[in-house]
């Protein structure tokens, strides 16, 4: 009987379980299919938002090191002064080789171009989107490896067949940049106008990339004849020189679209009276910020902010005890100009080798580029309502220093039985981590909103990739290189005048020396020191290893091939001799930070990143980089 | 029953412990291959840890090189396993020519090991520099050497800088060294007769000897060749 009943039960279950197929057929909750996925507009914008936040930048306020290289600066921080103790760059140093980001943009756009349920318009600003942000991918690769594989759709490898083709060689390094060009000037007009886009690809954006790449592949052409060594037979590595004037003048026509208002009212950042101040608003200003174009944008409370000022910030009076990171150089100080158009060493001593005194510690900075200020947190400077206090200690009546070892250390000076504070609570002390090691910290970027300061709560200013000024600066060189020195001179001077220098530039002042000054002072710490130098082909020169001496130093300010392999630090000292009348003045010295022990040398090798053993194993067609 | 099962164990791992770990331990390389970059016998001087040389060997896994660097006498030495290997420098690297071949790339040298071996790699420089001399005295180091050019012709290049290096320590270069003095190669007036002289600073600690060394750069070639390292005492 009981037999019977189980027979019954299991027939009976037979029969009626898989009848229904839809009851086992379930849909996955946590994954969707292409279709689902391009189902709605918003679910689109999401997937693209991840496209978005992979981009690479060479410089990000994600990470505080990937702006201290390149003596532009001394990494307070025990443990990355190996930055100015190696003296080379290995060879693999800045490469990338991300096709896997290569392959999700390109099944975005196939997918995209093939979903149903997004309407025409909707569909065109995303593929634009998407085919900027492989463009700009492509541009980054091309910056770091010269020509990569230009691969435009998704590969699919079919299990048992020839995985030969699916091996592509590398492109010429010409036609990355021509990729570049042609996609920007395909999708342009697909993007909007608005100039309160930021985040998001724009016109502008879109133009800003075609000026800087075209520029970028123009200088390569015409000074790659200076590093005959820096090239491959198959032009994978290197421009012809014939090319420079073609690709000069897309960058001119590029920039002038977004000059002339074509691209939304773009401006340069004027709101402040006092120009250092608006300088540094330039990437402080959120709202309603004419000059930045293309962001990396942050916002608090959402999970995406950046600790930038946490780590940064001056250490005295901090919202965490953590800060002071980077210490801008002695060598940058020196590359922003007086007033009068002219270069100067600051003046420490007379003639006679006596220190010249002064009342206040900012004096000695006084009458110079207000990007100066608006760049480094000088001593004796305001940061949050806040005197910065660099002071490296007394200097006595006999010239003898009397100093102390910690921040804000107290000794008695001679003749006197009280303690007083020696040396300042922002530094330096030699070898002391988070103070200003150099005797200045960074302005740039530092975000003065409360709470900024704090590891919980933390920043929210967009690291801006594209601005108008660098527009301009490019429009400037592309106009210089074409022969056109008026033209530059028009551009540049827009830029010089925001910083107070009104005198303007003739067309005969104009030369290559003032172009790259011109660069590395209006966009010191953004990320562009190290291609720059790389395109121009100085970087050899400038960073050649060896050591930088205090005449090297304090000579040839200006000059584009001027050496730079050390950061240098300049010292503020309290005159301590009741005797005298310059008694409680400061005086300053010239130091080499104590952690200095290397001197920067990039070799040939180092133009192009090295490609690794193991995508070579893979893909026999990738050539070597040249002097590897 | 229990005890041939015993038995099986006891089979199985006799068995295991005799075949298993002979195919996945290797004994480590113990040929050494030791040598020289000279040119007519003479050992060619560089930087250190700056001129690369690469070894490939066929038939294992990846293609990809054992790079290592020049020690600063221009020696350098490998652990291997006995084979063959090819040997080459890159393109672009070194004070001196290297073979190409006719498509440009760095043409190879095939060396046979064979347990230990000793092989000189003939170059040929664009200069040397030939009986170099040091005196010291009234806190300089004084110095006088040839100049030979031994690439002429079409492949000729120019000397760019010649440099008087001096360090504490046997490593002297451009990055290393306590102080240096240059002369640019368009001011030599006289190669066969070429002079430098540098002033020594305060060296800290005290040490009653100093490392000195000549540095010639080439026009349009990044490393610099070498004099030998010299030792010398101070009183």
């Amino acid at each position: 009987m009981k037999k019977l009943l189980s027979l019954i039960c299991i027939g009976l279950i037979t029969a009626t379980a898989c009848n229904d197929r839809a009851f086992l057929d379930v849909q996955p909750r946590s994954i969707l299919d292409n279709d689902q996925a391009f189902s709605e507009p918003n679910q689109v914008l999401s997937i693209l938002a991840d496209l978005y936040n992979r981009q690479l930048d060479i410089s990000t306020l994600k990470d505080w090191v990937t702006f201290a290289d390149f003596s532009e600066s001394f990494p307070s921080e025990n443990g990355r002064v190996e930055i100015v103790q190696r003296n080379s760059w290995g060879f693999g140093a800045w490469g990338t080789w991300d096709y896997g980001y290569v392959r999700d943009l390109n099944l975005f756009i196939e997918r995209a171009t093939a979903a149903k349920a997004l309407t025409d318009v909707q569909k065109t600003r995303f593929l634009a989107e998407a085919r900027f942000l492989r463009a700009a991918y492509y541009f980054e690769m091309a910056k770091r490896m010269g020509g990569v594989p230009l691969i435009l759709q998704s590969l699919v490898y079919e299990l048992g067949s020839d995985p030969g083709k699916l091996q592509y060689p590398r492109s010429k390094e010409a036609e990355i940049y021509d990729f570049v060009i042609k996609e920007a000037e395909a999708i342009k007009n697909d993007l909007p106008a608005d100039v309160n886009q930021k985040s998001r690809a724009t016109k502008a954006a879109a133009l800003a990339m075609e000026a800087r790449a075209a520029l970028y592949a123009g200088s390569i052409a015409r000074y790659g004849v200076n590093t005959p060594q820096v090239s491959l037979p198959g032009e994978e590595v290197g421009i012809p020189a014939a090319k420079a004037n073609g690709y000069y003048t897309q960058a001119l026509t590029a920039a002038r679209e977004i000059i002339n208002g074509n691209a939304g009212s773009y401006a340069l950042y004027m709101k402040k009276n006092e120009l250092s101040e608006n300088f540094a608003n330039i990437f402080i200003d959120k709202a309603n910020n004419p000059e930045s174009i293309f962001v990396e944008d942050f916002k608090l409370k959402s999970g995406k902010v950046h600790n930038f000022t946490v780590v940064n910030q001056p250490r005295y009076g901090a919202e965490e005890e953590e800060g002071g990171r980077i210490n801008p150089s002695l060598n940058l100080l020196l590359a922003f100009e007086k007033l009068d158009n002219t270069f100067a060493p600051l003046s420490i001593t007379d003639g006679g080798g006596q220190p010249v005194f002064y009342n206040q510690q900012i004096d000695i900075f006084a009458g110079r580029d207000a990007r100066l200020a608006g760049t480094i947190m000088l001593p004796g400077s305001i940061f949050r309502e806040r005197a910065v206090d660099i002071w490296a200690g007394y200097q006595l009546a006999d010239g003898s220093i009397l100093t102390g070892d910690d921040r804000g250390a107290q000794k008695k000076l001679p003749g006197t039985n009280t303690n007083v504070q020696v040396v300042g609570f922002d530094g330096p002390v030699p070898g002391k981590e988070f103070t200003a090691q150099t005797g200045f910290y960074l302005r740039k970027y530092l975000d003065p909103a409360p709470g900024a300061g704090s590891r919980g709560t933390n920043s929210e200013l967009p690291f801006i990739r594209y601005r108008y000024a660098e527009v301009l600066l490019n429009a400037a060189e592309a106009a210089f290189e074409l022969g056109q020195k008026d033209v530059a001179a028009s551009y540049m001077n827009q830029v010089r005048a925001r910083a107070g220098l009104i005198n303007p530039l003739n067309a005969a002042d104009i030369t290559f020396d003032r172009i790259v000054h011109e660069r590395r002072v209006e966009l010191a710490f953004e990320g562009h020191i190290f291609y720059d130098m790389k395109r121009w082909r100085l970087a050899h020169i400038v960073w050649d290893g060896n050591k930088l001496s205090t005449s090297d130093l304090l000579t040839n300010l200006g000059k584009a091939a001027k050496r730079s392999t050390q950061p240098y630090g300049l010292w503020a000292y309290k005159l301590y001799n009741p005797a005298s009348p310059n008694n409680g003045k400061w005086l300053y010295k010239i130091v080499l930070p104590q952690a200095v022990t290397g001197a920067n040398r990039f070799q040939l090798g180092n133009y192009y990143s090295f490609i690794d053993d193991n995508i070579r194993a893979n893909n026999p067609k990738i050539v070597r980089q040249p002097n590897q | 029953m229990m005890k041939q099962q015993y038995i099986w164990s006891f089979l199985l791992i006799v068995l295991t412990s005799i075949t298993a770990c002979k195919k996945d331990n290797y004994s480590p390389p113990s040929s050494k291959l030791t040598g020289r970059i000279v040119y007519q016998g003479t050992a060619i001087d560089v930087e250190y840890g700056q001129v690369p040389f690469q070894l490939y060997q066929y038939g294992f896994g990846k293609t990809g090189a054992m790079e290592s660097t020049f020690a600063p006498d221009g020696s350098f030495s490998a652990s291997l396993f006995d084979g063959t290997y090819k040997f080459i420098i890159p393109n672009g690297q070194g004070p001196f020519q290297w073979k190409q071949t006719p498509s440009g790339a760095p043409d190879s040298v095939t060396i046979q090991v064979q347990g230990n071996k000793t092989i000189d790699i003939d170059v040929t420089p664009y200069f040397m520099i030939r009986s170099p001399q040091f005196t010291t005295g009234n806190a300089q180091v004084n110095t006088t050497f040839k100049i030979e050019q031994i690439i002429t012709g079409a492949a000729a290049r120019e000397v760019e800088q010649v440099s008087l290096y001096i360090n504490k320590t046997v490593f002297v270069s451009g990055v290393d060294n306590i102080a240096k003095s240059e002369v640019d190669g368009k001011d030599i007036a006289n190669r066969n007769n070429v002079k430098l002289s540098v002033n020594i600073p305060a060296l800290v600690p005290a040490q009653n000897y100093i490392f000195a060394r000549i540095g010639l750069k080439i026009v349009g070639v990044e490393d610099r060749i070498f004099s030998p390292v010299m030792k010398l005492s101070l009183q």
